[in-house]
């Protein structure tokens, strides 16, 4: 069973992943990123982080994706010009791509008792979770929740009207 | 239970539930004409079968027959999808509700309930959230100015609502202390109505919220500017015709019996009887099984007729009050009820 | 039962993907998202080695990483309309003003 899903939610990611690279409007691409991220979280939840699995779906999907095709709509991106493309970047890139994937899996292949996953192992509750979070990591939480805000007031800042008669989205 | 077993049982399940949930979305439709018709003092649909009471068949074969217009110069892959995504994730949700009481059932039988889940408070949210996909790609791809107004509109206003409708939620989440919704309605169970969420767990201004907030997210009156149509001919959907259009009208009222669903399982104890113990428990085993559901049905039937009647009384908001409501005002006090319900939480303890 | 290398060796996959992705495309919003693609093939090893070893912090980690992304898709996305206001493209061979 879990081989099953394991291999169509795998499939479902890389095939979304690949479609990201081909397709030539952005918005297919924003599609197929939201493929990619749902089947992520099938797979979280294969892993037993079910809490994870629905941030994944409701953070990642719902918002960070909803607000990319906001913006492709917004703006009304068109399809990709093509372009010669950044010569160094393909030549020295791709080299460098394959041989980060060749060390990383062979690491990953080589290495002894990594161990499996089953369906009947244990679910990481959502209160285990936050015991963690608030208790041990508090501080880094509250940290992040500056980030946010300050995130907030960088993207209002940006995005307002240069010259200012015009505040806001 | 084997493997086959449960696959099969929760076939059918699924099947149960989709037929009942359609044929809801059915007579919503039908209960809306005529309450709608009723407040405006005329009659609603009443020649089709009696008391109008077939009009949605009707109107069913009405929509089916009808041509199916495929636009020339819309982006015909996302405009196909989007009413299938609409639709989609509509039905999903309505997975993890359960109907009725689950000690009747035997063990290990989820009778009432597609799934049982431990997040199911948040399986609801993130569906919800998918579903904006729907309409903002229908609004895009039909390559017409005012189904892209529409889309961006209900876009950014399901964005900005989902926000204080996930917030309402946080204070009914500490009180059960999970997010299993069964759970939840367990954790009201106690007294009948006195413990209800809304009273007894002095969540009425989360409740207030909730229901602001779903309204929104519904795109139903008064908050229904993606297809305001005195401004915006029919919002996202213009140019859909035939199936495709009742596509979209279907996910509209599946969203609203979804809503009515988790509102009633959240704030009014699900499908738990208002009299507590004060009602002996019936002996008959049907009964305590039949008894659960009528109460459900009730509750749910309460909200979708509340969710009639504002439409039928409220104007629609404008725009910039829209966004100015939901972030000036549903944010904060929702967040002021987090504080709130937290603080007594933590002081009862 | 699923090796857990399996997840991992997807992870990877995921992450050079992404690269591929940064690399080859054009548009700054796909560039974009192609960066965050790379984050989600990374969470991904995250929440394989936090069902290995049984500890939850890796699953927070995820966790700070969505927060993470969250802000930066925020921000990213203001300074791509900024430049789209500029300059009227997205295409990043076109914004090269800086360049030699």
């Amino acid at each position: 069973m879990h081989l099953i899903l394991f291999i169509m939610f795998a499939g479902l990611c890389l095939a979304g992943a690949l479609n990201l690279l081909l397709q030539k409007h952005p918005i297919n691409s924003a599609l197929s990123l939201v493929v990619v991220m749902t089947s992520l979280a099938v797979l979280y939840l294969l892993l037993g982080a079910e809490f994870l699995a629905a941030a994944q779906i409701i953070v990642y999907a719902g918002a960070i994706m909803v607000l990319f095709t906001f913006v492709i709509m917004l703006l009304n991106a068109g399809r990709e010009e093509r372009t010669r493309g950044s010569v160094s970047a393909v030549a020295l890139g791709f080299p460098a791509v394959a041989a980060i994937l060749a060390v990383i899996a062979t690491v990953i292949l080589k290495a002894q008792d990594l161990g499996s996953a089953s369906l009947s192992d244990g679910i990481t509750s959502t209160e285990e979770l936050s015991r963690v979070l608030f208790h041990e990591l508090l501080l880094p939480f509250e940290v992040t929740s500056v980030l946010i805000l300050i995130a907030i007031l960088g993207a209002v800042a940006l995005a307002r009207r240069g010259n200012g008669e015009e505040a806001g989205k | 239970m084997t493997i086959l077993q449960f696959v099969l049982f929760s076939l059918l399940k699924v099947l149960v539930v989709t037929v009942v949930l359609l044929t809801a979305v059915a007579y919503t439709v039908l209960l809306e004409r005529k309450v709608v018709g009723r407040i405006q003092n005329r009659w609603g649909p009443s020649r089709v079968g009696p008391f109008g009471l077939l009009q949605p068949l009707v109107d069913g074969v009405k929509l089916f027959l009808k041509e199916d217009l495929v636009p020339a110069s819309v982006y015909r892959p996302l405009f196909l999808l989007a009413p299938v995504l609409a639709l989609g994730c509509a039905l999903v949700s309505i997975a993890v509700v359960p109907f009725g009481n689950p000690a009747v059932a035997p063990e290990g039988f989820h009778l009432f309930q597609i799934s049982d889940v431990n997040i199911g408070l948040l399986v609801v949210l993130g569906v919800t959230s998918i579903g904006v996909y729907g309409i903002a790609l229908a609004g895009w791809s039909s390559n017409n100015k005012y189904s892209l107004l529409g889309s961006l509109r209900s876009s950014a206003q399901l964005i900005s609502y989902e926000l204080a409708l996930g917030l309402s939620l946080v204070g009914v989440v500490l009180r059960a202390g999970s997010l299993n919704l069964r759970v939840i309605v367990e954790s009201q169970a106690g007294h009948g109505i006195l413990s209800w969420n809304i009273f007894g767990g002095f969540q009425i201004v989360a409740f207030f919220i909730y229901l602001t907030a779903a309204y929104a997210e519904t795109n139903r009156a008064p908050f229904d500017l993606p297809e305001a149509e005195s401004e915006l001919t029919a919002g996202y959907h213009t140019e859909y015709s035939s199936m495709k259009f009742a596509t979209f009208f279907m996910a509209e009222y599946a969203n609203m019996i979804t809503v009515s669903c988790v509102a009633s399982l959240l704030f009014l104890g699900g499908w738990t009887s208002p009299f507590g113990s004060l009602l002996p428990p019936p002996h008959n085993i049907i009964l305590s099984a039949l008894l659960p559901i009528f109460w459900f049905v009730v509750k749910v039937f309460f909200f979708l007729f509340l969710y009639i009647w504002v439409r039928g009384t409220l104007p629609r908001f404008r725009y910039d009050q829209l966004m100015n409501f939901g972030w000036r005002y549903l944010m904060p006090i929702a967040i002021l009820n987090i504080v709130g319900t937290s603080l007594w939480l933590a002081l009862k303890h | 039962m699923i090796p857990l290398s399996w997840y991992l060796l997807l992870s990877a996959a995921l992450f050079a993907l992404g690269i591929v992705g940064f690399l080859i495309r054009r548009n700054l919003i796909t560039i974009f998202m192609s960066i965050e693609l790379m984050l989600n093939g990374v969470n991904l090893s995250f929440v394989t080695f936090a069902h290995q070893w049984h500890l939850v912090k890796g699953q927070i980690f995820v966790f700070f990483v969505m927060v993470v992304a969250a802000a930066e898709a925020a921000v990213g996305l203001a300074i791509i309309i900024s430049i789209f206001r500029a300059r009227a493209t997205l295409a990043v061979d076109r914004i090269d003003l800086m360049k030699l």
